[in-house]
């Protein structure tokens, strides 16, 4: 009967209560992940102010580093994993990721296809951009 | 010998109940995913500001623009102050786990000065902000911009007083199961602030100084 397990709270680590070991070892997940996200947050700032890069793909560069500190803090911090007793969790994430994506995208598409077919003649009546 | 297989299949099965033939969950599961769903809602709300802000960005309306108002060094310590806090708010969760006490306050005075300090660079730089006239009612830009920021400013005001309370309830409970589930609860919401902040820098102070 010892294989048989309940979920996991989101949240919590999957270390068994073996206290000494389980501290230690815990401290160094979050040591990892707080040393990951430094270095991607000193990448974003960078990719932002420097010259080195193309322009254009500077906010698709601030996006990925975006959404790869974002799994770092979710693996790191909330310990988040793919493992059987994680499954409820990461499918309510799964489907807010999928809501948040709906609601930003779909609304830039929108937005800037509005913005395009509803522009008179000059940028004169532009509503969106002036107000 | 596939029927054999099949049984075998079977058995094993059998001795090994799944996680919904075993009645119950615990609480602390209960509790801790309730928790989770009100804050993939929490994120879907702060998607909707963040859609807002995206579409309203270059609405400035001839006031100022990102470009002009917004100082990286700032947010740069801001972002230090918010992630250095959910690294210790991490720490006082394991300090939790293992019930050492003393680590626990210090872990959660840690979290709280650091929460502190970025909510104090933040409430100043807004305070400059409005200041030099460029207050919420300015455009359409700044209005955007002050509803997503002040939200997550909110978020963190309410994070820091929850922190306070269940301080005081370590203090006269101890670490019993409710208080410890409570605790749980705020470490989740500590760290998803975090996350929203992330995008917040990204999204608003980053993207913004570049056009």
């Amino acid at each position: 009967m010892t294989d048989t397990q309940y979920d996991r709270a989101p949240g919590d680590a999957s270390t068994l209560p073996d206290v000494e070991r389980g501290t230690s070892s815990g401290a160094l997940v979050y040591t990892i992940g707080l040393v990951l996200a430094m270095v991607l947050t000193a990448m974003s700032f960078w990719v932002a102010n420097t010259s080195l890069l193309w322009v254009g793909g500077v906010s698709l560069g601030l996006t990925v580093l975006a959404i790869a500190q974002m799994g770092v803090h979710l693996v790191f911090f909330l310990h988040v994993t793919t493992g059987p007793d994680n499954t409820n969790n990461v499918m309510a994430l799964a489907f807010g990721v999928l809501i948040v994506a709906l609601v930003v995208v779909g609304s830039l598409l929108i937005m800037a296809d509005l913005n395009d077919n509803m522009m008179p003649a000059a940028e004169l009546m532009n509503l969106q951009m002036q107000h | 010998m596939n029927i054999a297989i099949a049984l075998d299949d079977e058995v094993r099965r059998e001795a090994r109940p799944s996680a919904s033939e075993l009645g119950p969950a615990p609480k602390r599961i209960v509790v801790g995913y309730g928790f989770w769903i009100f804050l993939l809602s929490d994120i879907v709300m702060f998607s909707a500001f963040f859609a807002g802000y995206a579409v309203l960005a270059h609405a400035t309306a001839g006031g100022p623009s990102g470009m002009q108002l917004f100082s990286q060094r700032s947010v740069a310590i801001e972002t230090g102050c918010l992630l250095a806090s959910s690294y210790t708010c991490g720490l006082m969760s394991l300090a939790i786990g293992s019930r050492r006490y003393a680590a626990t306050y210090l872990a959660a005075v840690v979290t709280f000065v650091l929460g502190a300090c970025f909510l104090a660079l933040e409430a100043r730089e807004l305070a400059g902000m409005i200041a030099m006239g460029a207050g919420p009612q300015r455009s359409a830009f700044l209005s955007s911009f002050f509803t997503l920021v002040g939200c997550h400013g909110l978020h963190v005001t309410a994070g820091l007083l929850w922190l306070v309370v269940m301080m005081a309830q370590v203090a006269v409970k101890g670490l019993t199961g409710t208080v410890e589930r409570r605790l749980l609860c705020f470490s989740l919401f500590w760290h998803a602030l975090d996350i929203v902040w992330v995008w917040l820098f990204t999204v608003v102070y980053l993207m913004g100084a570049l056009s």
